[in-house]
């Protein structure tokens, strides 16, 4: 563990990966439960989102469910070039994460577009400014996890 | 899925977060001009949908010490992989787990299980787990460690234009 976090930190961290209600007053159960008023979780989780240990704080979308569109791709990028053509993919907005990884295809990133048929034009354009071949691995099903992150 | 206009502006206003006060649905709603019990309406609406998954917050995982991820990939008999992949989903250390198509001949690997761990030593022994789980059904496994994030931005919904 990096961090030294209150054992309420963490229950409010835990918490937090549950669902809160949809009510006016949504901290307050939440709240009672770890015995805090309303206010004290807010600014706690402001402190912790300030903190950077929680991203973000609000609704989870699906974004295939709104209708935007997904799709895992994966580059061999020649290390020499690797810092030229890193700048060339991410200036697609695009293009949601990237991350470099040890193997030969190096670099893998998500493509998030608002109609499923931006990806493909996407990648092309991509291929396109790199000279590199973009392989599309879109998902063809998703198997449920219940992982959480016990902080 | 098409939103309407006013599902649209919610989405809009809440996708980079609520604001962390203790009535955050009544500031939305006033930002957007229809009242709190609307927006709650559609909010659930949205949610019985399966477009709002949930109402919380993500944890940051390497700020938590989680900072090692490796994307186990596996080459599974086409016949088993979608039984063997609801088990894989199951394990509580997988935090994504995905069925893809193989780019055969480079990538011969059709299940991709995202693993976490506070070091490469315990996503690799969580790995063997999958291994153990997969047994002769697997011909193929590999697995792909990050040495960088390069972007991390999530996915917005730009502005209609007008």
């Amino acid at each position: 563990m990096t961090e030294q976090l209150s054992d309420l930190d963490r229950q409010l961290i835990n918490r937090l990966q549950d669902d809160l209600p949809l009510v006016s007053h949504p901290f307050t159960a939440l709240g009672e439960s770890l015995g805090l008023s309303e206010q004290e979780v807010v600014d706690r989780i402001r402190r912790l989102r300030d903190d950077g240990l929680l991203t973000r704080f609000g609704p989870f979308f699906d974004a295939e469910a709104l209708g935007g569109a997904f799709c895992l791709c994966a580059m061999t990028v020649p290390e020499d070039r690797f810092e030229a053509v890193l700048t060339k993919v991410n200036a697609h907005a695009e293009v949601a994460h990237n991350y470099q990884r040890d193997h030969s295809l190096n670099m893998w990133f998500v493509l998030a577009t608002e109609n499923r048929g931006d990806i493909m034009r996407v990648a092309k354009d991509i291929e396109h400014d790199t000279g590199l071949e973009v392989l599309l691995f879109p998902k063809k099903r998703e198997f449920f996890v219940g992982f959480r992150v016990n902080a | 899925m098409k939103l309407d206009p006013k599902d649209r502006a919610i989405v809009e206003a809440t996708q980079a977060g609520l604001p962390l006060v203790p009535q955050p649905f009544a500031v939305v709603a006033e930002s957007l001009g229809m009242p709190e019990e609307e927006l709650l309406e559609r909010l659930a609406s949205l949610k019985a949908r399966g477009i709002v998954r949930r109402i919380g917050a993500a944890p940051n995982h390497y700020r938590l010490g989680m900072t090692a991820n490796g994307m186990s990939v596996w080459d599974v008999d086409d016949a088993v992989v979608d039984t063997l992949g609801e088990q894989i989903g199951a394990l509580p250390f997988v935090t994504h787990c995905y069925r893809r198509p193989r780019a055969l001949p480079v990538w011969p690997y059709n299940l991709f299980a995202m693993v976490h761990g506070a070091d490469r030593a315990e996503v690799l022994s969580k790995r063997d787990r999958i291994k153990d789980l997969l047994s002769d059904a697997c011909r193929a496994n590999d697995i792909l460690f990050s040495t960088r994030i390069l972007k991390k931005t999530g996915m917005r919904l730009r502005k209609k234009k007008g």
